[in-house]
């Protein structure tokens, strides 16, 4: 089988040949001022455009290169010194060739000469010529011999201020062109034109039914390759019919008036006849981009009554978001215009026009609904930001279209979603106005689960970028409402799939927004937190952990603005004590129980402790919160003593603990508190964290040895306290315990341990025993006696640890 | 001559196979496309592509004459004329000379005469060598005859005038002689056909005995203005006067549809139906049914020459031109215009039976092209005349 590309290149090859050829002879008859032989050279070369084996784009090299040489013949006519014939008789002339192709050509170039002579009306010599053109009924070659009519025919229109305009007829009546007595018009280069357009569109789409494609087609393409091939031969032929509408926007004649009365209609009259999808859609969008704005503006009503009538497989869709695009640029060029499009009433109009192009293109994917209601958001909002209804209303559209398809499956109408919604965020810089939209969380529940996130950390982006504040309960509800998809797991949505990190992100963008929610009225800001803490309660364990410290801390910061205000609330202010605060602090936190995550709840508990303290301090009441806060504590250390199991982690929690209950110094009721036992225990513990008895453990002599003076200094304390407190010793047997400790260590090598200090550390033991022999604890006794044996036992069991203890003397 | 011009004159062994009468509308006259076949040796073998060639308008000569002309000259060479004899107008200056092909196929240009003019001018015979030339008398003839091929060596004069130059004499020198044929009626135009030739000749014979008569041919064209006055019935009583309106008094559009039932359907309309030599033909085709895919149309202008009556009927068609008027397929409601200019073309008036000999007809002849190189045609006659020249 040949390839038909490769075949196409030999043809266009022949017929550049044959151009040049006689182009040649052309030239050279040219040269010797023979008009007899440039004709006959002439309409030789222009045979060769009667090809019809060559696709538009191959055709279009040929016709260029003819082109080019007509453009020396043009010149050649035009200097009748060098023929000696008048122009008139040159028309009649070129008339005289057999073949209508080139006939019509020579006839074209002639023509334009013969409007740049004035010795005929321009509008009579453009109307044979577009008339006469007729003759060339083949689509392609028609629409390359329309276009050149076009070309050369484009700066000798009878425009306003044109020379060509109103020249009155003063010359002889001849055989061809019948005289007229009034004067050119603009009107006669409109209607040119639009007829020349007209004709051309015609060709243009019969070339979809009687052409074959330019290549031939092996029989292994189907039906649809032929056609493909056919729509692309014709996009490629696109342009030339378009320009003639460029041609009329270029007419300066063609004021609004004309347009509205003669250009459009007949412009929009031929689209709509042509029947044809490819045309009306290129043609539409022709419209719209070659005219100026203000045009379409005040033509809306004519122009978007074309869009329903148009073929249902047309992309109305993309030709009307144009449109708007084009206007809401318009709009934003100039607050001047922004009347004129409530004059008319713009946005009714397109809204009209929109519902009617969905209603008439039942096919028109969900895609093609949802980008035009973008499109006409986007317009609404730059036309008209103040109406906010408008806005609602199409977001009420779209709900009303999207509640006819069961599940939205696509995801380019997904995207589309995303874009409608995120619109009024980016115009209004502020989430509150959404809010304000009621259908706005309509259109969300259309999303699917992913695509409802992503909306959500739309949103709360949006409302971080611009730092604004939703300060009352109903906005919180409604946003919350919003950004469920975010804040709960729904039905059906695959846990598994999620990814951990964007899971992490949202969930701290969830926490972030709950810190934007502020009410400086302390009531309304306790019903903000309890609307957050309902919808945030029903997140499960996996969010728990993120949204509820932003809570708390939410809380927290309520609680401090209490105090502040205190002076003024307080007798009006019965439901509002602080007391109240801290049992919903107390249940926020204790919902991480269930997730669990004891280290987290820790911390909060301790900082609602620290929140207690320093409320305390100022507050007439402080018995009640102190209270609140041992209450605090005590859940801090159940938790610790529970719950957290990895050493590492108890470290940290203690260290916290011990922390905040430096703090707390003012609890004069320490030992109802955090006993200074376990404290002390406590630190000796840490000891040995720095002492791993392992083979690369970590040996920490000097820090051991901290922690267990630390230990010594705390029980020391805990000793004194109970002196004050009963007037009498207090747990010797802590210093036992370090004693035990010291040993153990210094059992272990550690070089920081030395026998002295333990030698030190049972004399004190002692002291102490004996000055607190009123009330001898028998436990204690125990232990410090079975300790003692234990050094007497290693001392006689000899070897390297027995000399160890030699120096230790009981 | 392309492979594609072949193709198109190959396409001429078609024949159309349904051809269904249709219904005119209204009082339009009804028509169909006729039953032609084409033969080939009827299509001239144009160059189609090149209009601005000249175009073949008659029929080479024949072979027969093209020798006798030949044995002429050689015996002209052979055996010296003894004078030379020039003939020569009396306004030969300023008469106006058309081209006249010559039987030899040469082109040589010749003084134009109307009907009713006078014809004067003067014969020069000078001999050769300052010979002695003896004769019986010298005259000059006016002949206008007709000469139909077919039927050799007959000539028709319809027209024959007589001036006696010279008594029997001797001729010793240059002599000239004036002559004037006054007011000379010449009831028919000069046409070169195909099977036919009517020509106007001047004829100067000097006489001799024993030896052969020396004769001399000066051949000039006569044409008739106002030809369509034998069509109206309006013959001029003083050929002097001449008619400078000589528009038809009646010349209707030609007007109708034609088409094949369920097929093709036209209307097409020709502004009028008589045309002068330099008329331009207007109209439009008006295309109101197409479910064939036609590939082109033209407008061809054909000549039939009819000679002799009776069984000897000859009848030869030519195509003086093919006129392409559309190029490509058209759909139901597209309008074609069509603007064909005469001019170029070699015409002469449509003759009516010319003095029972012959007759010269055009037609114009619209023939649509499908795909497959099948042609639909239909042909309708138009009356030629001559308009006057003014200039």
């Amino acid at each position: 089988m040949l390839n038909g590309t490769e075949d196409e290149e030999k043809w266009l090859a022949e017929g550049i040949a044959g151009i040049q050829h006689n182009a040649f002879y052309m030239h050279r008859a040219l040269d010797s001022n023979n008009l007899r032989e440039a004709l006959k050279y002439s309409a030789q070369m222009l045979s060769e455009l009667r090809t019809s084996k060559l696709s538009p784009h191959k055709y279009y090299e040929l016709y260029m290169r003819a082109f080019n040489e007509l453009k020396r013949l043009e010149l050649f006519f035009k200097d009748d010194s060098k023929h000696d014939v008048s122009v008139v008789d040159l028309y009649e002339l070129v008339q005289h060739a057999g073949n209508i192709l080139p006939r019509l050509y020579l006839l074209c170039t002639v023509g334009s000469i013969y409007i740049k002579s004035k010795e005929a009306p321009a509008k009579e010599v453009l109307k044979d010529l577009v008339e006469m053109c007729r003759g060339v009924q083949h689509p392609i070659r028609g629409l390359f011999l329309r276009s050149y009519l076009a070309q050369i025919s484009r700066d000798k229109l009878p425009d306003i201020g044109s020379e060509y305009e109103g020249s009155v007829d003063s010359y002889d009546s001849d055989m061809v062109l019948s005289s007229s007595s009034d004067a050119d018009t603009v009107m006669d280069a409109v209607d040119f034109v639009l007829q020349n357009f007209t004709e051309m569109n015609k060709l243009w789409v019969r070339m979809q039914h009687q052409l074959k494609p330019s290549i031939a087609i092996s029989g292994l393409q189907g039906p649809g390759g032929v056609r493909e091939k056919r729509e692309k031969d014709r996009s490629e032929l696109q342009d030339l019919v378009g320009k003639n509408l460029h041609v009329l926007s270029q007419i300066e004649g063609v004021d609004l008036e004309m347009y509205k009365e003669t250009v459009l209609p007949r412009v929009l009259e031929q689209v709509v006849n042509c029947k044809d999808d490819l045309a009306q859609y290129y043609l539409m969008d022709c419209i719209i981009q070659v005219f100026p704005d203000e045009y379409h503006l005040q033509t809306l009503e004519r122009l978007l009554g074309a869009c329903p009538q148009l073929q249902p497989t047309v992309d109305a869709k993309t030709v009307l978001s144009r449109l708007m695009d084009r206007l809401s640029n318009y709009a934003a060029s100039g607050a001047d215009v922004l009347p004129e499009f409530l004059q008319v009433e713009a946005f009714s109009k397109l809204s009209n026009a929109i519902g009617k192009v969905i209603q008439a293109q039942v096919d028109m994917p969900a895609v093609g609904a949802i980008t035009l209601y973008v499109s006409l958001l986007t317009f609404t909002l730059r036309v008209h930001p103040d109406r906010l209804d408008h806005v609602d209303q199409v977001l009420g559209a779209c709900v009303k279209k999207l509640s006819n398809i069961p599940k939205l499956e696509d995801s380019r109408a997904m995207k589309q979603v995303v874009a409608l919604l995120s619109a009024p965020l980016e115009k209004y810089n502020d989430i509150v106005t959404a809010l304000t939209l009621s259908n706005y969380p309509r259109v969300m529940d259309h999303l699917d689960i992913g695509t409802n996130k992503l909306m959500a950390m739309v949103i709360i982006q949006s409302i971080m970028k611009n730092n604004s504040c939703i300060s009352t309960a109903d906005k919180v509800e409604v946003l919350f409402e919003l950004i469920k998809g975010l804040i709960k797991d729904i039905d059906g949505a695959d846990v598994d799939e999620l990814d951990e990190e964007d899971f992490k992100e949202e969930q701290n963008s969830v926490a972030r927004l709950i810190h934007m929610l502020y009410n400086d009225e302390p009531e309304e800001m306790l019903k903000i937190i309890c609307i957050v803490r309902k919808h945030t309660m029903v997140g499960g364990p996996k969010r728990l952990p993120f949204t509820v410290s932003s809570l708390v801390f939410s809380a927290l910061r309520l609680l401090r603005q209490l105090q502040g205000q205190e002076g003024d609330i307080v007798g009006e202010e019965a439901s509002m004590t602080p007391n109240k605060i801290f049992q919903l602090l107390t249940q926020i936190i204790e919902s991480l129980s269930a997730v669990p995550s004891p280290e987290l709840a820790l911390r909060l508990y301790l900082q609602c402790a620290e929140s207690a303290r320093f409320l305390m301090k100022q507050a007439a009441n402080g018995c009640d919160i102190e209270h609140v806060a041992y209450e605090f504590f005590t859940q801090a250390f159940v938790l610790y003593e529970e719950e957290i199991a990895d050493s590492k982690a108890q470290v940290t929690a203690i260290h916290l603990i011990i922390g905040t209950l430096q703090r707390m110094n003012v609890f004069g009721y320490s030992a109802r508190l955090l006993k200074k036992a376990d404290q002390c225990r406590a630190v000796y513990a840490c000891s040995h964290l720095f002492w791993v008895d392992d083979q690369d453990g970590i040996k920490d002599g000097e820090r051991v040895l901290l922690c267990l003076k630390r230990a010594l200094r705390i029980a020391n304390a805990a000793q004194q306290m109970a002196n004050v407190a009963r007037g009498s010793g207090g747990p010797v047997s802590l210093f036992v315990e370090i004693l035990n400790k010291y040993i153990y260590f210094f059992e272990k090598g550690n070089k920081q341990i030395t026998s002295s200090a333990i030698q030190g550390l049972i004399e004190l033991i002692n002291t102490e025993m004996q000055s607190d022999s009123t009330n001898s604890d028998s436990v204690a006794d125990a232990f410090i006696a079975s300790t003692l044996r234990y050094i007497q036992f290693q001392k006689q069991k000899g070897g390297v640890v027995g000399e160890k203890f030699e120096s230790v003397k009981l | 001559m392309s492979d594609e011009d072949l193709k198109n004159i190959l396409g001429g062994f078609y024949m159309i196979t349904s051809i269904v009468v249709m219904r005119g509308s209204d009082g339009k006259s009804k028509s169909k496309f006729q039953f032609h076949q084409y033969n080939r040796r009827f299509v001239s073998p144009l160059r189609f592509y090149n209009i601005f060639d000249t175009h073949v308008l008659h029929a080479p000569q024949s072979l027969d004459s093209g020798f006798h002309q030949s044995i002429m000259n050689y015996l002209v060479g052979a055996f010296k004329p003894p004078c030379n004899i020039f003939v020569s107008f009396a306004d030969g200056r300023s008469r106006k000379q058309v081209p006249l092909k010559k039987e030899n196929g040469k082109t040589v240009m010749a003084a134009l005469f109307q009907s009713q003019e006078s014809i004067v001018g003067e014969v020069v015979i000078e001999p050769v060598h300052r010979k002695k030339v003896e004769h019986n008398g010298v005259k000059i003839e006016l002949l206008g005859q007709i000469e139909l091929y077919f039927d050799r060596g007959n000539f028709y004069d319809f027209t024959s005038l007589v001036r006696e130059l010279d008594i029997p004499g001797e001729l010793y020198e240059r002599k000239t002689y004036p002559f004037e044929f006054s007011t000379v009626e010449m009831p028919y135009e000069s046409y070169n056909g195909v099977n036919v030739r009517l020509r106007y000749i001047l004829k100067v014979t000097i006489s001799r005995n024993y030896v052969s008569n020396i004769v001399e041919y000066q051949e000039f064209v006569a044409v008739i203005d106002e030809l369509y006055i034998q069509f109206s019935n309006s013959k001029q009583a003083d050929g002097k006067v001449r008619n400078y309106t000589p528009t038809p008094s009646i010349n209707n559009s030609i007007k109708m549809e034609v088409g094949i039932e369920d097929c093709l359907h036209i209307e097409f309309e020709y502004s009028k139906s008589k045309y002068h030599l330099k008329d331009v033909i207007i109209g439009k085709i008006y295309f109101l049914l197409v479910r064939i895919k036609l590939k082109n149309m033209e407008l061809e202008i054909r000549r039939r020459e009819s000679t002799g009556s009776g069984p000897n009927t000859y009848v030869e068609t030519e195509t003086l031109t093919k006129f392409e008027l559309m190029d490509g397929a058209p759909v139901r409601g597209e309008s074609i215009p069509i603007r064909l200019f005469l001019s170029p073309y070699e015409l002469t008036p449509t003759y009516q039976n010319i003095n029972n000999k012959f007759s010269v007809k055009y037609y114009l002849n619209l023939v649509l092209v499908d795909e497959e190189d099948r042609r639909y045609f239909k042909q309708q006659e138009i009356t030629m005349y001559r308009l006057l020249e003014t200039s």
